[in-house]
């Protein structure tokens, strides 16, 4: 298979295991985000896959070939840094020419090559400046095309908007997928910001405690996540107790939920709702009967904390569909079965 | 940021400390220095107030130059040893765990703390033919007969570089301890092995740091003045001992000052001259 295959890979630091028994396969040109809370294993992956680790034990092939004990520098990757770790002491030209200056091109090959990458992130002329003077925008920007210098097989990049600021965050994020896309190269980001996995990735693989969680397409992650963990960790959602009762029929918070089923077998789950899907009703009828404790209206969305039976649902409206309430006041809380994710508990 | 000019006297006090200190400590003897350095010798007694070029005259010599030549040779020397020494070990140093640092540290804190009369007669017993470690090779059946590698140039190279080397790692610790090492990481995923690595990023990257650390190590070495005559022959001792001669010895205390002066001289315009190449390639 053409691509990355991470086969039962294990990383232990002590007694400490910080990446345990993980299997991945990426096919290429895919983009992958390893998404998971600080400590959960991703950037031990991302560092084994590098070769800046070695994993304890385990294979990682590439295109069918064994990379696992070989050296970084014959790996053939880019790789964008935390810290981006451009070097002081060079220009902007001369760090993005250094992986070709170590394969021994030429002069005229390399200040080719800086100025077309150069133009590829948006910074064509910038090659003599010293990489002090740079914003970190700027920076960035240097950081990935000295990474694509050589056109690896391997794009690999640790946190790498993490020191920009909010918007400019953003920005970069749709200009490293469309970079990608135009590229094709087989990518792989480590974040704990699951909107910029979520804007980015083909594939998003969530990690807690060295284990894979979940790897799925991006909107199958929101809507059908694995575990309670992979569903509070993306997005917001409403985690709620879901019991069987005498009847057999799915409740929760003492309400009959039609159209929910448990697991076979099973009596007591947990049920993930996104707050987008909570609506608000008039009391009465179907629906749980909740006090409104706090509505927090951002003008965009406006977020109505209810609570019912001792948990606290949130439920998230545009504007266009206001519910017209206020702190204090009781009302129905409406759950569609279809928008009802089932966790094994 | 604006720097505020001083307007009244009071604003200047922070500087009357350091002033007084650079006054009575730096100038006053430097100027003495000087001054006696163009007074007449007195054979009889000491010396006598006057102005004239002798004691200079007398150094431009070739017996002089050349002693001057080796003091600077051996400086420049024992400094490029110490960095070649030091600087691969203290890279290495800064990679272990803490713990392994600090003994590491304190072993060669403890070294300070030897005098160079110590370290000139211990290094003189390893040398020796009799109790030296030559021995040890002929015990292991290297070498056919025990040798006395001293009085030589090795000699005196191996116990001033044994002197300078916990310096050296002491002021290169800091800077190294700071290094960024994703740098080292970066470069390897651009294709560099780990000493090619090393070689384009570490070195360049710290290079005003060794070339801070080889100044201090040259103007450290040029003082010695023990060990050249503990380990060394005649011909390898440095100006440092023919001032001690002249001063103490031979009471001429003009030429001791003009020798002194010369040196002076000679090693911060080397020291300058460094900077400025320093500088310039920066720039380019």
């Amino acid at each position: 298979m053409s691509g990355l295959a991470i086969k039962n890979v294990t990383k232990r630091f002590g007694d400490f295991t910080a990446v345990d028994a993980i299997n991945l396969s990426v096919p290429h040109g895919t983009f992958v985000c390893l998404l998971g809370p600080s400590g959960c294993g991703k950037t031990t992956l991302l560092r084994m896959i590098a070769g800046l680790e070695e994993p304890t034990s385990g294979a990682i092939m590439l295109d069918d070939q064994d990379i696992t004990s070989l050296p970084t520098h014959k790996r053939n990757l880019g790789m964008v840094f935390q810290s981006l770790a451009l070097f002081p002491h060079l220009s902007v030209g001369d760090n993005i020419a250094y992986a070709l200056r170590i394969r021994g091109a030429s002069r005229e090959e390399q200040t080719r090559r800086v100025d077309e990458l150069l133009k590829m992130v948006h910074l064509p002329g910038f090659a003599d400046r010293p990489v002090a003077k740079l914003s970190g925008g700027q920076r960035q920007r240097v950081a990935i095309a000295r990474a694509l210098a050589l056109s690896p097989k391997l794009f690999l990049l640790d946190e790498p908007l993490s020191a920009l600021d909010a918007k400019l965050r953003e920005a970069m994020q749709v200009e490293l997928r469309q970079l990608q896309q135009q590229l094709g190269i087989t990518t792989i980001v480590v974040t704990h910001d699951q909107r910029e996995a979520m804007t980015m990735a083909d594939l998003v693989v969530v990690m807690g405690n060295g284990k894979i969680r979940q790897a799925a397409a991006p909107i199958e992650i929101y809507r059908k996540p694995a575990d309670a963990f992979v569903a509070d960790f993306i997005g917001s959602t409403n985690l709620l107790d879901v019991t069987a009762d005498s009847a057999g029929r799915a409740t929760i918070l003492g309400h009959a939920v039609p159209g929910l089923s448990l697991p076979a077998g099973t009596s007591k789950a947990s049920v993930s709702i996104r707050p987008e899907d909570v609506h608000i009703a008039a009391p009465g009828g179907g629906a749980i009967s909740g006090t409104v404790t706090f509505v927090r209206d951002l003008g965009g969305t406006i977020e109505t904390f209810v609570e019912a039976g001792g948990s606290t649902i949130v439920a998230v409206a545009t504007p266009r569909e206001r519910p017209e309430v206020v702190a204090g006041q009781t009302v129905g809380v409406v759950l569609p079965p279809e928008s009802c994710v089932v966790l094994a508990a | 940021m604006r720097r505020e000019v001083p307007k009244s006297l009071s604003d200047y006090t922070p500087l009357f400390f350091p002033a007084i200190m650079l006054i009575v400590f730096f100038v006053v003897p430097f100027s003495t220095m000087i001054a006696v350095s163009f007074f007449k010798r007195d054979p009889a007694g000491f010396y006598t107030t006057d102005f004239v070029w002798d004691n200079y005259a007398r150094f431009l010599s070739t017996f002089f130059a050349s002693v001057l030549g080796f003091s600077l040779m051996l400086a420049i020397v024992v400094a490029v040893c110490c960095i070649l020494i030091a600087f691969p070990f203290t890279y290495l140093l800064v990679k272990r765990p803490r713990r392994v640092q600090t003994i590491w540290l304190v072993c060669l804190l403890s070294v300070l703390s030897l005098s160079e009369v110590i370290i000139g007669f211990a290094w003189s017993t390893l040398f020796s033919r009799t109790a030296g470690i030559t021995n040890l090779l002929v015990a292991v059946g290297l070498m056919s007969e025990p040798q006395a590698l001293l009085p030589g140039f090795g000699a005196v190279l191996t116990g001033m570089v044994y002197q300078a080397l916990p310096y050296t790692i002491l002021v290169l610790y800091p800077a190294l301890v700071r290094f960024d090492p994703t740098l080292l990481e970066a470069a390897r995923t651009l294709g560099a092995s780990p000493v090619r690595a090393f070689l384009n990023v570490v070195v360049p990257a710290l290079r005003n740091t060794i070339v801070a650390t080889l100044i201090m190590v040259f103007v450290f070495a040029l003082g010695s003045y023990l060990l050249p005559q503990i380990l060394g022959r005649p011909q390898h001792w440095t100006l440092s001992v023919l001032i001690t001669d002249q001063a103490i010895y031979q009471s001429n205390m003009p030429f001791a000052a003009a020798m002194a002066v010369f040196l002076v001289l000679i090693s911060l315009s080397l020291v300058g001259l460094t900077l400025l190449v320093g500088r310039r390639e920066n720039a380019g």
